[in-house]
């Protein structure tokens, strides 16, 4: 309890003197995590689409899989990302292992399935609720799965949030291909495990409580950015 | 741009695992007029329609519009007996249609208001689609349909659980169409709409056109006895 007790106080000083290294490790948790989000969204969107208004042979197999792979350990996710980006590796001469651009790069694999997962559960439902008027009037390919992307928005604020909650608590995968480097690639859950691990119990827990306070003020504005829960229910 | 009439159907037929929808059918539109199918439940009405419609797959035979298919598709709607909606304003449901056609939005809002007007929905361009009544989903759903100033407009009981003041508006609508030149194909349960609007009818039994003729033919002295009986008010099966 006594630790507990701490952590609360440290993690309130830290952010009442705006201490500036924690400002800087959350500020870059947040640009990695940001980033690696809209990437994401920018694939699994158009994907969960196509999964939804097309019908070809492996459609089963790619939903099955990205069901599967919702569950990813971010370890393996990150050992397998390290060995592409390594000096050795196939992309090794990008040169961006241990840096932010590489946990990005990991985390935009962790959380395109599960992105794409949960939006193409609710797109499929418009669909189905769309199909026979979008089929009459003759529309394309392209214009259906514009169209359910953009009914279905609030239903993928959902997704895209959950993908952002994914990607900022993860600590296994960044923490590979990031090495968690003083002011290059630490960030707020590398920075926990490095002081769990030291035994500076109160610190961990403060960086803990900014950890879930930003992820709560992100969800929170995001969601009065986009008036959900105010107007109609969709 | 070439006509779309006359329409050619020849033994037209559309199943679903194997169970005969509709059909086989041999019928010919000619560009002008209402033409209303009627019959008992299950006798293949909506199936008809979305065949001639081209979203349901054809089994067997033909149907050909003097045009290409492709085009005749681009002047076709389809009102349906449970109106979708999109899950957007009502503005932005009348505007979908010429959206998708490239037509841009200051044009597309510009004739979407005059089609609220001419629907009673003017008022509630603002209003969320799905929130609307059933009867002004219907009004909505057959403005949007009109709104393309398509050619040909097949409704599958337009006026379905709708009352009486809904259904005078429909009809005005549908009435005010078919003097502009529109064709229009419904269904309907209905039979003094029938009556009202129908050109020419359609008696479908068994997904097989049992009886196709002159409206006032029709009513005053139909053919066969399953038409006499349905005209009663009997139950046909």
């Amino acid at each position: 309890m006594v630790d507990l007790w701490s952590g609360l106080s440290q993690a309130f000083w830290l952010v009442v003197t705006l201490d500036a290294e924690l400002l800087e490790i959350a500020l870059r948790s947040l640009r990695v995590t940001l980033s690696a989000l809209v990437v994401a969204c920018l694939i699994a969107l158009p994907l969960a689409g196509l999964l939804a208004v097309r019908r070809f042979r492996l459609r089963r197999a790619v939903i099955a899989m990205l069901n599967a792979l919702m569950g990813l350990p971010p370890v393996v996710v990150g050992l397998v990302v390290y060995v592409f980006l390594s000096r050795s590796g196939p992309l090794g001469v990008l040169g961006l292992l241990f840096t932010p651009t590489a946990m990005i790069i990991a985390q935009v694999v962790i959380i395109v399935p599960l992105i794409a997962s949960i939006a193409h559960q609710s797109l499929r439902e418009l669909w189905q609720e769309y199909h026979d008027l979008l089929i009459s009037m003759n529309v394309t390919q392209g214009q259906k799965i514009r169209t359910l992307l953009w009914d279905a928005r609030r239903a993928l604020l959902t997704a895209a949030l959950a993908g952002f909650g994914r990607a900022i608590g993860e600590v296994g995968a960044i923490m590979i291909v990031g090495g968690n480097i003083d002011h290059a690639t630490r960030v707020l859950t590398t920075a926990i495990a490095l002081e769990t691990g030291k035994g500076d119990f109160g610190l961990a827990l403060a960086l803990g409580f900014v950890l879930i306070g930003l992820a709560i003020t992100v969800n929170i504005a995001i969601h009065w950015l986009s008036r959900t829960e105010r107007e109609g229910n969709w | 741009m070439s006509a779309l009439f006359p329409l050619v159907v020849e033994a037209a037929k559309t199943t679903r695992r194997g169970k005969v929808l509709a059909g086989p059918v041999d019928l010919r539109f000619e560009a002008e007029g209402t033409t209303v199918v009627i019959g008992p439940n299950g006798a293949g009405k909506t199936s008809l329609l979305r065949m001639l419609h081209g979203t349901a797959r054809l089994s067997g035979g033909r149907i050909s519009w003097a045009c290409g298919t492709e085009e005749a598709r681009h002047h076709q709607a389809f009102v349906f007996q449970r109106p979708i909606m999109l899950r957007r304003s009502v503005e932005e449901n009348l505007i979908y249609p010429l959206r998708i056609r490239g037509i841009d939005r200051a044009e597309a809002r510009e004739k979407a208001h005059q089609w609220a007007q001419r629907v009673g929905l003017a008022g509630m361009m603002d209003r969320a689609a799905p929130s609307l009544s059933g009867g002004e989903q219907q009004k909505l759903a057959l403005a949007r349909a009109l709104i393309t100033d398509p050619k040909v407009v097949f409704l599958d009981e337009p006026c379905a659980s709708l009352d009486g003041r809904a259904m005078r508006e429909i009809e005005e609508v549908l009435m005010t169409a078919r003097t502009g030149g529109t064709r229009l194909i419904m269904s309907t349960h209905d039979m003094g709409q029938a009556r009202r609007l129908a050109d020419d009818v359609i008696f479908l039994l068994h997904g097989k056109v049992h009886e196709c003729a002159d409206a006032a033919n029709f009513f005053l002295t139909p053919r066969t006895q399953q038409g006499r009986a349905f005209l009663r008010g009997d139950i046909v099966e």
